[in-house]
């Protein structure tokens, strides 16, 4: 299936749950990612229960705490 | 209204004949209170690059001293100013390249008990910090107190950067919720940060801080700008305000509470 990621359209496997994609993507650390799915925000909890579908977006929103 | 000096003028002219800015743009800044929260890697460029713009007061809020690894990318301190409070060095700095402008410095560093009193006077605030315990304060205080502000984020490559208005757009919570737990965080210290870096994602707040007071262009409201300076890309990823916002949703916070402090050098 087609999934949008981080503005990139990628051909993915289908039926995978949101916890697969972000192994899938390489995000070493969840808790570091906000993840945004068809523009609302998930909650840490809800990465295993949700099952992608074609044409969904996502996007990994990295926690970025430096500024000194 | 504000009269200017011939000197103002001059010094101001690539501004006056900008337009969308003009005279009435530059009165604007004339007549701004812009707070930036942090001397370091951003606060530098934007307290330069506001104080260089003319806004009219510049509150800069920092507790630490210079130090010699502050120095690659923290541009408005100079090697002389070793030991010396950051406040104090770039209040200086600023003064030098224009002396228009009034600089408050508060020497400490803020939390739960004198955030909100800081925050009130201004028109405008940068959050420069380092932490995101610092962070998240700074979007409870100025959602609170009904203050715009730019949030900013930089690691190692990249960076991030939105401006909030208060209840209008989306904030720094509807967006991230919480801070992260501190045994994951990878910032401080030992993660790094390119110092040019630093100086990007700082020029984008004072632009925004700028755009916000002269009322010119569309600000980051209700987008996170993101930029990795190893490729060069950069994306806005949209967003709309969260209703269930934990800070500033329909049962958003009522009152100003410090987040947990996170150590450093715990981790890594």
């Amino acid at each position: 299936m087609k999934l949008t990621i981080n503005g990139d359209v990628k051909e993915i496997k289908d039926g995978i749950v949101l916890s697969e994609l972000l192994v899938i993507e390489n995000v070493e650390m969840p808790e570091m990612v906000s993840v945004q799915l068809n523009d609302e925000f998930l909650k840490q909890g809800e990465y295993q229960t949700i099952t992608l579908k074609e044409n969904d977006e996502i996007n990994f929103l990295y926690f970025m705490g430096g500024g000194a | 209204m504000k009269d200017f000096s011939d000197e103002e003028l001059e010094r101001y002219s690539r501004h006056i004949i900008l337009q969308d800015v003009g005279i009435e743009g530059q009165e604007k800044i004339a007549n701004s209170k812009i707070l930036v929260i942090g001397a370091g890697g951003l606060g530098s460029p934007v307290a330069l690059y506001l104080a260089a713009a003319g806004v009219g007061e510049i509150g800069i809020v920092d507790g630490d001293v210079v130090d010699l690894s502050n120095l690659q990318r923290q541009v408005i301190h100079a090697t002389a100013d070793v030991n010396v409070p950051k406040v104090l060095s770039a209040k200086a700095k600023m003064e030098a390249i224009n002396p228009n402008v009034k600089v408050t410095v508060y020497q400490k560093f803020l939390d739960a008990s004198n955030i909100l009193d800081i925050v009130k006077g201004y028109d405008f605030v940068i959050d420069g910090t380092d932490n995101f315990s610092s962070k998240f304060l700074i979007n409870d205080a100025c959602v609170l107190a009904n203050v715009p502000y730019s949030h900013g984020g930089i690691l190692r490559f990249g960076g991030q950067t939105m401006t909030i208005k208060p209840h209008e757009s989306a904030c720094y919570a509807c967006v991230f919720d919480s801070p992260p737990p501190a045994n994951a965080i990878p910032t401080c210290s030992s993660a790094g940060i390119l110092g040019a870096v630093a100086g990007m994602l700082g020029t984008i707040q004072a632009a925004e801080a700028l755009k916000y007071i002269v009322g010119v262009g569309e600000p980051l409201y209700n987008r996170l700008l993101t930029f990795d300076a190893k490729t060069m890309n950069f994306r806005n990823v949209n967003f709309k305000k969260n209703p269930k916002c934990r800070v500033c949703g329909g049962e958003g916070i009522k009152e100003i509470k410090d987040y947990e402090a996170v150590v450093c050098e715990a981790k890594l």
